[in-house]
């Protein structure tokens, strides 16, 4: 925080339409002072209210587990999904609009699932590494939990999240609607790679196979370096055990990589020579391009971020001075900086980075906007520390064109109209 | 690495139990720790254990068991225990199409099915094996998913309908978009 800098320059604007910049939230009295001045905010006389009778009386009473406030009710997972005839198989979107920070609290985590939620009793539950070992391997779920773990706030992203971003008109749906197969937890476990080294992996391994113990019982090919590098067998997710819609009592956690290929209710791992071409990573999770060819295993999620506040569902309330938030990730490492533009990306500010900024994590940015009352257009670009950048939806449709249906990370453009309602444009 | 350093992290318990005021004077344990140093708690699994649990079969058929299956039985196998979901010789109906798009996957929609898109013949068996039929999923015996997959096959005409499917004769189908797949790990051509 820098106080020393003098109110005026404190206002100055960053970029057209009223970016400001974002010490004018740092500057405490200052801030209200000059912002008053300026006659951005109108100093209202509260009218005094009688204290509720609710203080009078005791409250509820104490609980084995906790629950939210009921005015929080309508908080809740976004475009409940499943394919005809099932109630278990498709996706739950997390509501991003509605959130702030970092991390998605466990019950309001997307779900993606393809034969519904098992109840798995950990009592009986094992893990079974072999394939090219030197000694096949089972662990019990009380063996597992005494090896050392380590914990990670990073996210998870469904590769097939903003897919209606490739929609000819743009779809009206608030943040979460849009990109919600997307949160980031505390993600603690034991590092695969300790496990391996137990069974000792032949030298000839390159992939290995991961299976859920769902109906579908799930499977992907993931590559052994990745294995060895940074994988996880989560046990607890934000501090206690993990949901049952998040794999309980065990999934695969593997930082950045798209979200299906992290096994949840993991039962098997089979080390192999080769990818071993499961329905999920060849009929689903493939990129066709426009000459028909498609890839196989794109596993990184790319670097992208989203305006939170404002968006379709947070309007705006009037002129006068707001803080935009949104969310920044990129399964390449850290996010390096975030620019911010509410006049339709003719001029772009930096935002400000609100810590912690942590590897493969939700990156909270934040700026200041001194919206006076027109119509304008915000949006959000985010730049990894690779140094890659997330496109504009023109960019990312002439490089990859109109065929594929996963690792859509164009940036999203909201439209706040004069009566301060916010929608979905493309342009 | 990473292993090294949460096992330190287990050493810095027993630290603790020594005075405060006395530092650890020790040699840093952490380089020195031997790959294979964890605690060690795996149970070696039997063949007979894995031989149950290990489903899943690769793209050059290994994993593939006895048994064998051609279109005319799996028509049957269809009926019964497909049709109501997939419809009528793999149409489509409240769940996926299984048959046809061929040749669209160049054009402007792709229609994506077992015959217009799936690499690999082994995973259409690896597929149904383990995860169909969807409400009653791993109840069909080794024949019965030999006979639904060369059916399927037939239907999308990459086999005949007396094309006996085995552990041989299905890792050799050639799908008809095999060669259109390129792989992105460890690079992406396109990224
Ligand atoms: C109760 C309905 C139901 C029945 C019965 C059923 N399926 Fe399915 N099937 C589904 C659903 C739902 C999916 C999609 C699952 C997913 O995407 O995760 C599916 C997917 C598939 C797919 C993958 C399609 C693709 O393009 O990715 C194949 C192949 C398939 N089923 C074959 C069969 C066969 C063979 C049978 C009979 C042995 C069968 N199914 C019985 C509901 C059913």
């Amino acid at each position: 925080m820098d106080n020393s800098e003098s109110d005026s320059s404190a206002l100055q604007a960053v970029a057209g339409n009223g970016l400001l910049h974002r010490r004018i939230f740092l500057t405490r009295g200052a801030t209200l002072l000059s912002a008053t001045g300026l006659g951005l905010l109108t100093p209202k006389l509260a009218t005094a209210q009688a204290l509720p009778e609710l203080s009078n009386v005791p409250g509820a009473a104490l609980s084995g587990y906790g629950t939210r406030s009921e005015f929080e009710g309508s908080v809740k997972r976004n475009n409940i999904l499943s394919y005809p005839g099932t109630t278990g198989s498709g996706g739950s979107w997390t509501p991003l609009e509605s959130l702030e920070g970092i991390i998605t609290p466990s019950a309001l985590h997307f779900e993606r699932h393809h034969s519904g939620i098992p109840a798995i009793n950990p009592d009986t539950h094992q893990l079974l590494i072999h394939g090219m070992v030197k000694r096949p391997l089972l662990f019990s779920m009380d063996a597992l939990c005494r090896y050392p773990m380590v914990s990670r706030i990073q996210f998870i992203e469904c590769s097939g999240n903003s897919r209606v971003g490739w929609a000819p008109e743009p779809v009206q749906k608030s943040s979460g609607g849009l990109h919600g197969l997307l949160s980031c937890s505390e993600w603690t476990g034991v590092p695969l790679s300790i496990l391996l080294d137990e069974a000792g992996v032949d030298p000839q391994a390159q992939w290995l196979l991961a299976e859920g113990a769902d109906s579908a019982a799930m499977t992907r090919s993931v590559p052994l370096a990745k294995a060895m590098d940074d994988t996880l067998i989560a046990v607890y997710q934000n501090g206690e055990k993990l949901r049952p819609s998040n794999g309980y009592p065990i999934r695969l956690f593997l930082p950045g990589y798209e979200g299906n290929a992290s096994v949840k209710w993991l039962r098997r791992i089979k080390v192999t020579a080769g990818p071993t071409m499961t329905r999920d990573e060849t009929a689903e999770y493939t990129d066709t391009r426009p000459d028909g060819s498609s890839l196989m295993f794109t596993f990184p999620m790319d670097v992208k971020s989203i305006i939170t506040a404002p968006s379709l569902g947070r309007p705006m309330q009037g002129a006068g001075l707001y803080e935009i938030s949104g969310l920044a990730w990129s399964g390449a490492g850290r996010i390096a900086g975030v620019d911010v533009s509410v006049d339709g990306g003719q001029t772009w500010g930096r935002a400000a980075l609100t810590e912690p900024v942590f590897d493969k994590a939700f990156t909270r940015f934040r700026a200041a906007w001194r919206w006076n009352g027109g119509p304008a257009i915000i949006m959000s670009r985010a730049i990894d520390e690779s140094g890659a950048v997330q496109p504009s939806r023109e960019q990312f449709i002439a490089s990859k064109g109109l065929k594929r249906s996963y690792h859509y990370n164009a940036i999203q453009n909201w439209k706040v109209a004069p009566n301060g309602e916010v929608s979905n444009v493309y342009a | 690495m990473l292993k090294y350093l949460c096992l330190i992290g287990m050493l810095g318990l027993a630290l603790q139990l020594l005075p405060v005021t006395q530092a650890y004077e020790g040699p840093d344990l952490g380089p020195d720790l031997g790959p294979d140093l964890g605690p060690d708690l795996g149970i070696e699994a039997t063949p007979e254990q894995i031989a149950a649990w290990d489903i899943s079969i690769a793209p050059d058929g290994e994993g593939l068991p006895s048994g064998s299956g051609t279109a005319i039985t799996g028509a049957a196998v269809y009926a019964i225990r497909c049709l109501a979901c997939h419809g009528h010789e793999g149409a489509g109906s409240l769940n996926n199409r299984l048959v046809g798009g061929h040749g669209s996957m160049s054009g402007s929609t792709p229609i994506r099915t077992v015959g217009s898109y799936w690499p690999y013949a082994t995973t259409v068996f690896d597929y149904i094996r383990r995860a169909m039929p969807y409400n009653l999923s791993g109840t069909l015996t080794n024949e019965e998913t030999y006979a639904v997959t060369a059916y399927l096959l037939f239907l999308n005409g990459i086999i005949d309908e007396d094309e006996i499917m085995d552990a041989q004769t299905l890792a050799q189908v050639q799908m008809p978009n095999r060669d259109n797949f390129v792989l992105a790990y460890p690079d992406n051509p396109d990224p």
